[in-house]
């Protein structure tokens, strides 16, 4: 299962190569041509066909990346001391497992036990710079043979699908809009289409700023896992999305305002085919699209995502429904892009 | 120089069956574009007030993806250096956009661009399709004085979710009508639709240019330069130039700036985004000294405008700003004066209609 493949595969903004050759042998034959760029981003390409082609150039964007974590030092315990890569709130490190490096050395994120914790530190937050990793060295010296400075951490969370119909995993965001994209890639359109999988999303949406420049597309998609936060509240307010509910149309975001042709576009074609979709909770996240409409002299976009609980943690839970209901929306919206007048 | 009407201290006031009198055209324009909805996005309508304005006075108008409207008004030739100019005001005000509807009808909302909660409170709104709000705030556990974007909500006097004729993802904008104090204006949305009319009287003005002109009213200005982004871009200009609001440091106990009301346009030497290009400033002062129109110098401590966005695209561009002082901007009531659009207007009347060098 591609899903499970990718969510296992590790690969932190700036190390997407893992992910990257995964998607290679997944989707070469699918497209006509496919290429490497110099940031790392994957673009294939795949030729208009069809007896009622279109003259128009559209790009799909998913990213590769993941947040994690870079080593950046040895303690003379043994210890490593590490940065952030991509937004991590610090109170979901403590604990918890990671592979670092090529050799996926394990290693634990320590914490005092709860006998030796002071009753003023018990409420107080730690944050991530005085953390350490404990991989088991004796020292320094064994630490830095075991470990390089810039050698990247990821979870050491294992794909698993439970019995509800929801998937378990790491780096969800956006291995489910990299695999929604390679789904989509199966079938044929009546233009040419490059679907490219990005780099360097989670770290300011660099891959997908030289990738849209390079493309220049007339339209551009961002596929996505994004928030969603549907737990029970206090009060009547929005969640940002709701598990179960079909995929989530992006109207705005901290990082772009969608074109109202794509947002209607996406919404007619739900309801025609009777697909479950909903909005995505406006000025919320930010996504690749955030760069791509703003390339060159302007590119119409818009953001389409699986929802996602605990995104941006160790491990996160999606609805496989919602993800089979954004390749069927994507799949049935972008022939309809034929009749899309710029 | 149109002379400005002598101030009046009430002159819409009816005075008892006579006629009133008519408006003057800068301010009759002013209160068309500034009474026109337009937030980040959602520039439909005011992009639609401003090419009826336009229309017969532009060789080539286009909209770009974006949605940028881009004018151009082809020079006469001959001089030399001949520049392409590019001259930018933004169509978007400041604005709400929907994130949720509760069961008994009222809205949540998020901000598109700067919006600050104390300008909210008591405020009405308007959307697209007319619908009015008003913003109310929850008042339990809330000192009087506690306004926070989170405890604000739009009442659109609906009984019911289902009766209410907007939803999520809908923006609104401010909705106060233009007041005309003779010779300053309060209005929403001066930010930046009195830019907008300064460009389209400087299209109109302008008897003959040798220069090649692009007058751009661009979209999403207030969330992030995003129309100059593209609209720079695709115009590839040898020099640009936006006209915005900025601050001013005249009224009681207000932040220090040396920038006045009533004292002419504001060149910009720099703000927090860009540092106007020397030769730009130095060109902008010199025709304002000889023109002899007041001008003032405008350094900006927060904020920044269209330019920086121009000034970076492709492999750079000469920029500057003529800015219009504005008191209170970013609330629902901006008050600016209309001597300095006019004057603003005139100095770029100068700027463009002769041979540019920039050293």
């Amino acid at each position: 299962m591609l899903l499970e493949k990718l969510s296992n595969a590790r690969g932190v903004s700036g190390n997407e190569a893992e992910v990257r050759e995964i998607l290679i042998d997944t989707v070469k034959s699918r497209v006509d041509a496919y290429r490497v760029d110099s940031i790392g981003n994957l673009i294939t390409f795949k030729k208009a066909r069809g007896a009622r082609r279109a003259a128009l150039k559209v790009m799909l964007a998913a990213h590769m990346d993941e947040v994690g974590l870079l080593i950046v030092h040895h303690d003379s315990n043994g210890h490593l001391r590490f940065r952030k890569v991509g937004g991590i709130d610090d109170r979901v490190l403590l604990s918890k497992v990671v592979l670092i490096g090529k050799d996926k050395i394990p290693g634990v994120i320590g914490v005092k036990p709860i006998h030796l914790l002071k009753e003023k530190e018990r409420d107080e937050i730690i944050d991530f710079e005085s953390m350490t990793i404990d991989i088991g060295a004796k020292n320094k010296e064994e630490a830095q043979s075991a470990v390089n400075i810039g050698d990247y951490a990821t979870f050491a969370t294992e794909f698993a699908t439970l019995d509800s119909g929801l998937a378990k995993g790491k780096a969800l965001d956006d291995r489910a809009g990299c695999t929604v994209l390679a789904e989509i890639l199966k079938r044929d359109y009546p233009f040419d289409l490059y679907g490219v999988f990005t780099v360097q999303e989670e770290v300011g949406l660099r891959g997908a700023r030289v990738a849209a420049f390079a493309v220049e597309p007339d339209v551009a998609f961002a596929l996505e896992g994004t928030v969603c936060d549907d737990s029970p509240k206090k009060k009547d307010v929005s969640p940002t999305t709701r598990l179960g509910e079909g995929p989530a149309i992006t109207i705005a975001d901290r990082s772009f305002i969608a074109d109202k042709r794509l947002v209607d576009l996406l919404i007619e074609t739900a309801r025609e085919n009777r697909i479950p979709y909903q909005i995505k909770q406006p000025m919320v996240g930010g996504t690749d699209a955030g760069r791509i409409h703003i390339t060159k002299e302007g590119i119409p976009s818009v953001a389409v995502a699986v929802p996602t609980r605990y995104i941006h943690t160790p491990v996160s839970l999606f609805d496989l429904k919602d993800f089979e209901n954004t390749v069927a929306l994507m799949t049935k919206a972008l022939p309809r892009l034929r009749a899309f007048s710029i | 120089m149109a002379t400005a009407k002598k101030a009046t201290h009430f002159p819409n006031f009816d005075r008892g069956g006579e006629p009133a009198e008519r408006m003057h055209p800068l301010k009759e324009l002013t209160k068309r574009l500034t009474e026109t909805y337009g937030p980040p996005g959602n520039e439909q309508l005011i992009r639609e007030v401003i090419r009826e304005e336009i229309k017969s006075i532009a060789d080539e108008i286009r909209v770009d993806a974006l949605g940028n409207l881009i004018a151009r008004k082809k020079g006469s030739g001959g001089a030399v250096p001949r520049k392409k100019v590019m001259l930018a005001a933004h169509m978007d005000e400041i604005g709400v956009i929907v994130t949720h509807v509760d069961e008994k009808g009222f809205l949540r909302f998020a901000t598109l661009g700067g919006v600050r909660p104390i300008t909210l409170f008591g405020h009405r709104c308007r959307f697209a399709n007319g619908v009015s709000g008003i913003f109310g705030r929850e008042k339990k556990d809330a000192k009087p004085t506690d306004v926070e974007m989170d405890k604000l909500f739009i009442d659109v006097g609906a009984r019911e979710a289902k009766d209410v004729p907007v939803g999520v993802g809908d923006a609104a904008g401010f909705w106060r009508d233009f007041a005309d104090l003779g010779d300053r204006m309060i209005a929403k949305a001066m930010d930046d639709r009195i830019g907008c009319v300064a460009l389209i009287e400087v299209m109109r003005q302008l008897k003959k240019s040798p220069h090649d002109l692009y007058f751009v009213y661009t979209v999403q200005e207030e969330v992030g330069l995003r129309g100059a982004t593209t609209s720079a871009y695709g115009v590839q200009p040898d020099l640009a130039l936006a006209v915005d609001v900025t601050d001013t440091g005249d009224t009681p106990e207000s932040t220090p700036m040396a920038v006045a009301l009533g004292k002419g346009p504001a060149i910009k030497v720099k703000d927090s985004g860009m540092l106007a290009h020397p030769a730009v400033k130095e060109l902008l002062v010199n025709v304002a000294q000889e023109a002899k129109i007041p001008y003032q110098l405008e350094v900006l401590v927060g904020g920044t405008t269209d330019a920086m966005a121009m000034q970076t695209t492709r492999e750079g561009v000469p920029a500057g700003v003529v800015s219009i002082p504005t008191r209170y901007v970013h609330t629902p009531s901006e008050m600016v004066d209309m001597n300095d659009v006019q004057n603003a207007v005139k100095l770029l009347v100068n700027v463009l209609s002769n041979p540019i060098k920039l050293d």
